[in-house]
């Protein structure tokens, strides 16, 4: 049975099949977990320590009245943790941090991809976007009060101003970096308009798109503490900003750094608990992640 | 061109036959806005389960006439037409989509064709082809966890679940090492001669399309023209270090650098 031509191509078959192993090489021994988390852990940790350190140094050599030593801020953190007036403040925050932040997505996405299809409104209007992202939402406030009042109404349109404009950007990006060559694969796989769009254009368009919601939510963010500084009210909750600006009132200089220290480990907590493993599960999926160790 | 004419060559004429050419380019012009002529009053035809290959010099418009006949543009003056299906169009690069796996890249173009079959029938028909590409097991792997040739047979595998018949190929196997192409050569023979394909190969090695193609058309630069046709009747599988293959390929790399040479006297006009 076994003609010359079958006994060729069984040994075609066994060398590329070696050609195959050879070119992907041996299964790489992978650090164990405790070692990345470590890693990834440990200078950022170490930066904060020395930063700590200097700080109280400053504090203990100058004794000076406008900086209260770091103890004296983590007890008053912990005062007002007992009291769940930090709890309360956060959970206020993100919620409205959140919905603005959604509502701009629902808004931005489609705006963001009828700009990058259609060329004359992306020549007429990207500019304008562009502009409105660079510019600072705590401009929108004073016109936010006149239109909506003290109201939460107020702190919603500030946080849109920041973050329709950072997504619309980050759409069109995601969009323009699409390599050329996967629209043609698929015009010559047969597809057109939405499936080009469902099949193609959008999961292509995934990792740039992500990286803008990312972008958001940080402007997001941003305009709100801004807003909640300003646009205070006994008829709506208590919000980071609002009870940083209650401790200015106040004089209590540990409660403000503490309040501004808040504000900071809730916008990185966001950052590393919910963007950063959606943006790292995609590109590692795509072979786009470096991994640097 | 004079040249050219006492050339040992036989111009090749097709076989009048009763079969529609499967891909049939008539007086074909093509120029981009008011750039030169690329392609300029190219007829040609390529019967039903023919190996076709396109070779020329850099700017003798081969790739346009690809993408032409893919249907991913349009001729300036002349027609091209390819009945049945849309033609399946191979690239250098694989061109995979790296959101995907090798199996979901091979089952998108299984989606998108216009039979768009169930679901289940086409899980094996995706199996199939895998195994077709001597790819089996590897469906779950994404592209970047494969090799440059593993890669482009799952391109291949993809083109194939277009079920057009009609293949047209890129230099495809251009940026892949010379061992892993000389094995991607005897699978495409393999897989053309098993599902009775039309191929049509665009290439600049002149031994890759003598090793693969039943006619070789060389085409002039600046603007493109069919300057020659050469039909290699050598047996396949043939193996690209043959002497027959390598005479043959000696004679066209000939014609091919007088073509190339006559672009280097100074303009006179």
């Amino acid at each position: 049975m076994s003609s010359p031509v079958i006994e060729t191509q069984r040994a075609g078959a066994e060398l590329g099949a070696g050609l195959d192993a050879l070119e992907l090489g041996p299964a790489e021994p992978r650090a164990p977990r405790w070692r990345k988390v470590l890693d990834s852990v440990l200078p950022p940790l170490g930066g904060l320590a020395l930063l700590l350190l200097a700080w109280m140094l400053v504090v203990a050599v100058y004794h000076p009245t406008t900086l209260p030593s770091p103890g004296a801020v983590y007890s008053s953190l912990l005062d007002s943790w007992r009291q769940g007036r930090v709890q309360e403040a956060v959970g206020t925050s993100l919620e409205r941090g959140g919905l603005g932040f959604l509502f701009s997505v629902l808004v931005g996405t489609p705006i963001g991809l009828l700009l990058s299809r259609v060329r004359f409104l992306r020549r007429a209007f990207q500019p304008l976007v562009s502009g409105l992202q660079s510019m600072p939402s705590v401009a929108w406030v004073p016109a936010a009060i006149l239109w909506f009042a003290l109201s939460e109404g107020t702190i919603y349109f500030v946080i849109l101003m920041g973050a329709i404009p950072s997504i619309i950007n980050g759409t069109i990006s995601g969009i323009d970096q699409v390599p050329p060559l996967y629209t043609r694969v698929g015009h010559v796989l047969g597809a057109r308009g939405l499936k080009m769009a469902r099949y193609v254009l959008l999961p292509a368009a995934l990792p740039g798109y992500i990286g803008g919601l990312k972008q958001g939510w940080a402007f997001s963010w941003r305009s709100l503490m801004a807003a909640e500084l300003i646009v205070t009210s006994s008829t709506f909750g208590l919000g980071l900003g609002q009870l940083l600006d209650q401790s200015r009132q106040l004089f209590d200089l540990p409660g403000v750094l503490g309040g501004i220290i808040a504000i900071l480990v809730v916008g990185l907590a966001v950052d590393l608990l919910v963007f950063s493993p959606v943006e790292r599960a995609v590109l590692r999926r795509r072979g786009l992640l470096v991994s640097r160790d | 061109m004079a040249s050219l004419k006492t050339l040992r060559a036989t111009p090749h004429v097709p076989a009048q036959s009763a079969a529609e050419p499967a891909v049939s380019v008539r007086s074909v012009t093509k120029r981009f806005g008011r750039g030169p002529v690329v392609l300029d009053d190219v007829s040609l035809d390529v019967a039903p389960g023919e190996f076709l290959c396109l070779l020329g010099a850099s700017g003798c418009g081969k790739s346009t006439l690809l993408n032409l006949m893919a249907g991913l543009d349009r001729p300036t003056a002349g027609e091209v037409r390819v009945p049945g299906h849309r033609p399946a169009l191979m690239f250098q690069e694989p061109a995979l989509f790296p959101w995907l796996t090798a199996a979901q890249n091979i089952d998108l173009a299984l989606r998108l064709s216009p039979k768009g079959a169930a679901k289940a029938a086409r899980r094996a028909e995706v199996e199939r082809l895998l195994e077709l590409v001597r790819l089996e097991g590897a469906g779950s792997k994404r592209p970047h966890e494969l090799s440059g040739g593993m890669r482009q047979r799952v391109a291949l595998a993809r083109a194939l679940a277009q079920e057009s018949g009609v293949l047209l190929m890129d230099e495809p196997f251009a940026a892949l090492d010379a061992i892993t192409r000389d094995l991607l050569h005897d699978e495409l023979t393999r897989v053309w001669q098993e599902m009775g394909l039309t191929v049509v190969f665009v290439t600049h090695n002149v031994r890759e399309a003598v090793r693969l193609a039943q006619r070789v058309v060389l085409l002039s630069s600046r603007p493109g023209r069919v300057a020659q046709q050469y039909p290699i009747d050598i047996a396949q599988p043939r193996r690209i270090e043959a002497p027959d293959v390598a005479e043959v390929a000696v004679r066209i790399t000939g014609d091919l650098s007088t073509e190339i040479r006559r672009h280097a006297q100074p303009a006179s006009a």
